[in-house]
């Protein structure tokens, strides 16, 4: 018997309504309509103007990136996000990646670490190292590092509620090493305000929270000019469900919430904008992701020149970190995964990222092997080396179908931070569940264009193939969890309880008066007080958010 | 069946869960459980708390727990949420709010769906309530979102109504549907640290004024729910509520109202379900297809089934 | 409105294990379980063994479904399905939904949960599932 070919139509339960192709509807992976053809016409009706909008790679308003030569000049930064278990093990990963190419360094952290947790608190029960490295006290992070040159390497860490003290704890290490924390360059994310509205990792409430944040900026900007103190991040909002308008509307609204804050401290804008970092998704909708990066630079620059007055040029400047979107991943035929991810690193490229960060194959079902985390890094080089995109900054700049989506994106966010501004500002916005409800919304209104396959996953809901393949998982070392319970033991047997006593109880005063921290959290790491402890002391005082809860 | 009502009556908690779902459900071991307990009600304080979504019910309703749990008092609350009229189902939120309640034994929060049904919330929430009160709860809070005919329903339920408004939710004034201001026993004005506050709370006023309410000037207690801000003094207003109505013997009138109102109810549903079964055997074929067929009207019909079924009964021709 | 052999809603409770923050899927269900014509009642984040099984025992629930994408279920689910038979939840439903790999299923059999959703799993199927391996208990007027 013979075996029919298929067509697109057994794909799909229903074939896009009408039979004239110019008539169906098509969108993209956000359910934004695209249109059958670009034309100039579509930039003339968008309102395009090359000289504003477009200009040149390097000039404002950026959209064709921050710098004249890009990747000719300068490559992306090769950066995986890497942790599991105990810090010998990530040390190694960490040794791996580098000695395999990837230029700067990027720590996951685990549940427990993430909320300010030590491994032996009994809410840490079960997740130990599950999702990332568990870094209880300065012990860890000496461990963790061992062997790093951190005056060499630049380092990104992915901690949020928790950041200030974490990041103490690395700036602690470095200097017990001889390098001065002004020679330290890397980023921290310590975007508390998409906690509240995606990611979930908060601890104390809103306005403590973004005091810390405020702290570490201001910090960083008398002493670390080497550091970005905050990647305002879109990738975990887009996680969570929203499409990739909402997901560049809200980072944006997240940024100016930064920003206000840290001028309200009393900085000059021009001091610490030039350190103020994005983060974002790359979901598998290629084109729609190139726009939104563009669009992103574009309405970044005109808010830091026009709304704000900043007057460096590198204050215009939108720096960010671009990682390949991890909701799009299957565990389904994990291999597509490869394509998948290698589709949504180019677009990245391609939209003019500094940094980027590729999953691994089987990170729908487990933290990445060395095998599979090598592909991924490979994954990035070949399109480095062996792509030729990078031969050229901004390759499809003056696309009609490029300029066109860009500029309709822009429109679009900017219609979602007028919203915002409507209801007061960030803050207001998150109290009223504005965010939640969107994004719990677009979550949902996807899962439904999945279950009709108007959304097509393939392995998933249609070109099914039967059985999984078998491929290799990460297994981590069982003793892990014990060695590491046994060495905050350790540590709170053989730190000089004195020292450790007064620094704890300083940071608790400086915390009731309202001073930046910094500097007492640098003083509790380096007398070994456990991240559980500093959380502890200054959740007596801030206290603990309760979430609103929007289904 | 009964095994599980005399657990219930021994203080068992999971019977008592298992007993809310049988009331719930309008089944003969949940109207078991009611007659049988029946003697123990009358002691609670019943509380119904309402207003639009985003107000903060659940919030306050969690620090009103807290509140009268420091002072030794022990707290049910029915948290109802409405079904969706297409598909029948309910998500039901307000629990997570109240979640750090989980191991007080003294706290019981119960979540129920309106289900659509015309009188049949009200009969759920009365019947989950007397089982609540006669289990020894001091308090029984019944938090709804103030839509449609519930929030009268509950009002009839509740020895004392609160009402909630915030502002910043469009005109509140306009949102304020005539006759719900009627109901209430107390006004709440949530987040009122918010700077609109203020002029809502001088339109309330203004509205009360307007409003006629012999005997009682009906207080606006000024909250900041997340903060636990006037909480207490709305604990208080509850308590001055419950002894006015004691004293003033309007309690002891307003349960006599509600009590005969559920036998009304109680009569109409099993009326209603006895009607059920009557007219699934007794419409004939032959009068199916006159119906279909236009031949005779669908007034006609039901007048002369009931006349049957009401002769039937009685054994007399009927009247006229 | 629904109707197969029951007369009233399934409820449900759907729950979020252990410090997991990632609440796309679990409020995905919500929806799904309430346009399926169930009550669900949702816990939040943060929740621990004792406190499901008392709002399942409280709620009188007839399925307790779990989304756990930590990779921690190995540790948290046989504490919860003991904390629900220790409140008396017998014959209850419990269902796990997450990133749980295809070696660890048969683990969270043994220790009392029905089924388990891994990713890629048709929300309609997991609906389904739901719906038909519910207990009917007495009480179903």
């Amino acid at each position: 018997m013979d075996v029919m070919p298929h067509d697109d139509r057994s794909h799909r339960d229903r074939y896009r309504g009408a039979p004239d192709p110019e008539q169906r509807e098509f969108t993209t992976t956000s359910g934004e309509p695209v249109r059958a053809r670009y034309t100039a016409d579509d930039l003339t009706s968008a309102g395009f103007d090359a000289d504003r909008d477009l200009s040149v790679p390097g000039e404002f308003p950026f959209t064709r990136g921050i710098h004249p030569t890009m990747y000719r000049g300068r490559l992306w930064t090769m950066r995986m996000f890497a942790g599991f278990g105990s810090a010998e093990e990530t040390n190694r990963r960490f040794r791996f990646l580098l000695e395999h190419g990837e230029t700067g360094l990027s720590i996951a952290f685990d549940l427990p670490t993430l909320y300010g947790r030590d491994t032996d608190d009994p809410l840490s029960a079960g997740e130990f190292g599950k999702c990332g490295v568990a870094v209880s006290s300065l012990a860890d992070m000496e461990l963790l590092l061992d062997g790093i040159p951190l005056d060499h390497v630049t380092t990104s860490m992915t901690i949020n509620g928790p950041a200030a003290a974490i990041w103490a704890m690395y700036i602690a290490t470095a200097e017990k090493r001889g390098i001065p924390r002004a020679a330290l360059g890397g980023t921290l994310q310590n975007d508390i305000l998409k906690e509240f509205t995606a990611q979930n990792e908060y601890i104390y409430p809103p306005a403590a929270s973004m005091k810390l944040v405020t702290d570490t900026v201001e910090f960083a900007t008398r002493e670390m000019p080497r550091w970005n103190s905050v990647s305002v991040s879109g990738y975990h909002i887009r996680e969570a469900g929203a499409t990739a308008t909402e997901e560049l509307a809200f980072t944006l609204a997240d940024g100016t919430a930064y920003v206000d804050a840290a001028l309200e401290r009393g900085l000059d804008i021009d001091e610490f904008a030039p350190r103020i970092s994005f983060f974002f998704n790359c979901h598998n909708d290629f084109f729609e992701e190139i726009a939104k990066f563009r669009a992103a630079r574009r309405i970044w620059a005109h808010l830091m020149r026009d709304r704000y007055g900043a007057k460096n040029p590198r204050s215009w400047w939108m720096r960010f970190h671009t990682q390949t979107a991890g909701c799009s991943l299957t565990a389904q035929e994990p291999e597509n995964n490869i394509v998948r991810t290698t589709i949504q690193a180019l677009a990245g490229v391609l939209g003019g990222t500094q940094s980027l960060h590729t999953n691994s194959l089987d990170e729908a079902l487990a933290l990445p092997s060395d095998w599979a985390v090598r592909i991924a890094l490979r994954t990035q080089q070949i399109i480095a080396y062996e792509s030729g995109v990078t031969n050229s900054a901004d390759p499809l700049g003056g696309s009609y179908l490029v300029e066109s989506m860009t500029t309709e994106m822009e429109q679009r966010v900017r219609r979602i931070l007028d919203e915002i501004d409507e209801i007061g500002g960030v803050l207001p916005a998150i109290d009223a569940g504005y965010f939640q409800r969107r994004i719990a919304d677009s979550s949902y209104r996807y899962e439904q264009a999945v279950a009709a396959r108007d959304k097509i996953v393939v392995g998933v809901n249609a070109l099914r193939s039967d059985g999984m393949a078998g491929i290799p998982i990460l297994q981590m070392d069982p003793e892990g969890e014990e060695r590491q319970r046994e060495r905050i033991a350790q540590v709170r047997r053989e730190r000089d309880q004195t020292v450790w006593r007064s620094s704890l109880a300083a940071l608790k005063e400086a915390a009731r008066r309202d001073q930046n921290l910094m500097p007492y959290l640098l003083r509790a790491v380096k007398a070994y007080a456990t991240l559980g402890e500093i959380t502890e002391c200054l959740k007596a005082v801030y206290g603990e958010h309760r979430p609103l809860a929007i289904v | 069946m009964t095994e599980l009502v005399v657990r219930f009556l021994a203080g068992d908690r999971r019977a008592l869960s298992r007993l809310l779902s049988h009331v719930e459900n309008r089944t003969e071991t949940g109207s078991i459980a009611v007659r049988e307990s029946f003697t123990r009600t009358g002691r609670a304080h019943i509380v119904g708390v309402t207003g639009p979504p985003g107000a903060g019910k659940s919030t306050i309703t969690n620090a009103l727990i807290r509140h009268f749990r420091d002072g030794g008092r022990t707290v049910a609350v029915l948290a109802v949420d409405p079904s969706s009229a297409i598909t029948g189902g309910a998500a039901l939120g307000d629990r997570i709010r109240m979640m750090e309640n989980y191991d007080d034994p003294g706290v019981f929060i119960r979540s129920m769906a309106t289900r659509g049904q015309m009188g049949g919330l009200a009969l759920a929430v009365t019947g989950a309530t007397h089982l609540l009160d006669a289990f020894g709860f001091d308090l029984v809070l019944i938090e709804t979102v103030g839509v449609g005919q519930d929030e009268v329903d509950i009002a009839e339920a509740a020895d004392t109504t609160i009402l909630l408004q915030v502002p910043g939710l469009g005109d509140s004034i306009q949102t304020i549907k005539a006759g719900v201001l009627e109901i209430a026993d107390i006004l709440v004005v949530n987040k009122s640290d918010r700077p609109d506050a203020r002029q809502l709370v001088r339109d309330l006023r203004n509205m009360l004024l307007i409003g006629d309410r012999p005997g009682r000037e009906i207080p606006i207690v000024e909250t900041v729910a997340t903060e636990a801000g006037g909480i207490a003094r709305l604990a208080a207003e509850i308590d001055r509520h419950h002894a006015f109505l004691v004293e003033t013997l309007r309690r002891a009138e307003r349960v006599e109202r509600r009590l005969l109102r559920e036998v009304a109810l109680l009569a109409r549903e099993r009326f209603e379900r006895w009607l059920a079964v009557q007219l699934e055997s007794s419409i004939t074929i032959e009068e199916r297809r006159a119906l279909v067929n236009r031949l005779v009207d669908p007034g006609t019909v039901a007048g002369d089934l009931v006349d049957q079924m009401l002769e039937r009964r009685s054994g007399d021709p009927l009247p006229g | 409105m629904v109707t197969t052999a029951r007369t009233r809603p399934i409820r449900v409770l759907v729950a979020k294990p252990g410090l997991d923050g990632h609440d796309r899927g679990a409020k995905v269900m919500v929806r799904a379980l309430r346009d399926a014509g169930m009550e669900v009642i949702y816990t939040g984040l943060f929740q621990t063994p004792p406190m499901i099984a008392h709002a399942a025992a409280d709620e009188d629930v007839d399925v307790v479904g779990l989304s756990i994408l930590s990779g921690a279920h190995n540790a948290l689910v046989p504490q919860i399905v003991n904390a629900l038979r220790d409140a008396g939840m017998d014959d209850v439903l419990v269902v796990v939904g997450g990133t749980i790999p295809d070696a660890d299923v048969p683990r969270l059999r043994e220790a009392g949960v029905a089924a388990v959703f891994g990713p890629g799993t048709p929300l309609k199927d997991a609906v389904e599932y739901i719906r038909e391996h519910a207990p009917v208990r007495e009480g179903a007027a």
